[in-house]
């Protein structure tokens, strides 16, 4: 089977691409352009660990279709560092251990990302809130929360 | 398997009804994708209706509001003019899912999914809105209420699309809301909730009342009983007692892992007391 062929921007790239009708932007971006940063958790929209920005929205891989990112924009986590320059959240994410297995690192640095973006000082409450769609098994919540509001003194002064 | 994205409703609408298999509609993907990934449905075509003109937008017109089919429960959150007008509405929308699932999912997907359990459903019921669907016989509105059928089932006829929800411009002295019981705080099904719509006259006593319940029966209900025990008063002690007896009355819920028949007709009325008490104080009562 052929597939439908879309154009997309990825992290600032043209990407073309072939994909099938039932195939989800995750399996796109992990299997055919070997972006493996965003993770499938349950792959049903409940986990986060797929999360991308598409057109500025905050949205769960796993339930686009790869079909649906004809002439969008998609961030993954691949397109926050420049270089060897790791993104504040990143560099902050390491400095507060903000993670263990680091299978929802990367969803949580998009959504945390698209939050800041928003709100470039969220109080603690819309941090937990604004990341209540990704889950960690590991952390606790308490590190993250921490490496996020680190990140955004960071930025704010930057 | 295939996919479409067509750019007119009528091409949408030719495409579905002239399909042999099984058709799905995508807006936001967040009840199809789950199910397609879950082997529950495996549709032979699926028609993506966000490129069609008009679909994505909220309008406002002489006679209310329309939201787009394909609009994302995130865009209505932000706006404000919606907000002001039908806050119990917005409320609702923005309790289904998460940040990332909010950024997908649609007020017309959530009717259409057909579940009872739908937070926006009750919210809409309760605010009298009509949905706008087009099909090959031509474009008909209908309420909202009378969309779901029961668990999964609507009365949309093949080839049909809901192209718009529509909302009335407010009436002065006007409040909605709504509220759900789930036992986490956030990112959960309702076990049961309440939507409330109330209008005012010039002193606090209310004139129209829409009480709506979810979760509470195969499809969403709209409690007649309900709104008569408000209509004619003030919102005093004795017209909220009978308001949560009469919702307690009126539940028919199932008993299941996430709450029994007794504690959804119980909290059910509960549920509309204070979603009542919340509308009547956004529409100015005192």
């Amino acid at each position: 089977m052929a597939g439908i062929a879309v154009s997309a921007t990825i992290n600032g790239d043209s990407v073309e691409y072939l994909c099938q009708p039932d195939e989800t932007l995750l399996d796109v971006l992990r299997d055919r352009l070997g972006l493996t940063g965003a993770k499938e958790g349950c792959g049903t929209g409940d986990c986060g660990a797929c999360s991308v920005i598409l057109d500025n929205r905050l949205v769960c891989s796993c339930l686009v279709l790869g079909a649906e990112a004809e002439g969008r924009r998609v961030e993954t986590v691949e397109g926050m560092a420049h270089g060897d320059k790791l993104h504040p959240l990143q560099q902050k994410f390491l400095e507060h251990a903000a993670l263990q297995c680091g299978i929802c690192t990367p969803g949580f640095l998009i959504a945390a990302k698209d939050l800041l973006a928003k709100n470039p000082d969220p109080t603690e409450e819309e941090i937990r809130f604004g990341l209540a769609g990704n889950l960690c098994r590991c952390t606790g919540y308490d590190k993250i929360v921490r490496a996020v509001q680190d990140a955004a003194t960071v930025m704010k002064g930057a | 398997m295939r996919y479409i994205r067509p750019l007119s409703i009528e091409d949408a609408v030719g495409q579905l009804a002239g399909s042999a298999g099984t058709a799905a509609i995508l807006a936001g993907g967040s009840d199809l994708l789950v199910r397609m990934k879950g082997g529950f449905v495996e549709p032979d075509l699926i028609v993506d209706i966000k490129s069609i003109a008009g679909l994505s937008e909220i309008r406002e017109t002489a006679e209310g509001f329309s939201i787009g089919a394909a609009v994302p429960c995130a865009v209505l959150g932000e706006s404000a003019a919606l907000k002001k007008a039908w806050p119990g509405v917005v409320e609702a929308a923005k309790l289904i899912g998460s940040k990332q699932v909010q950024g997908r999912c649609t007020i017309t997907g959530n009717l259409c999914n057909a579940s009872p359990a739908a937070d926006s459903v009750p919210a809409l019921v309760a605010a009298g809105a009509r949905a706008s669907i087009v099909g090959p016989g031509g474009r008909r509105t209908i309420a909202v209420a009378s969309v779901p059928t029961g668990p999964g089932k609507t009365s949309l006829a093949k080839g049909e699309i809901i192209e718009a929800i529509l909302l009335d411009k407010r009436a002065p002295r006007s409040g909605d809301a709504y509220l759900r019981f789930i036992p986490r705080t956030e990112m959960d099904i309702a076990v049961v909730s309440a939507g409330v719509n109330l209008t005012l006259d010039e002193h606090g006593v209310i004139k129209a009342a829409r009480v709506a319940l979810g979760a509470a029966a195969p499809t969403v209900l709209l409690v007649e009983e309900a709104a008569e025990a408000l209509i004619g008063r003030k919102l005093d002690e004795a017209a909220l007692e009978r308001l949560a007896k009469v919702c307690f009355g009126a539940c028919r819920p199932i008993d299941d892992k996430r709450g029994t028949i007794e504690f959804r007709r119980k909290v059910a009325g509960v549920l509309a007391r204070r979603a009542a008490t919340s509308a009547y104080a956004r529409a100015g009562g005192k």
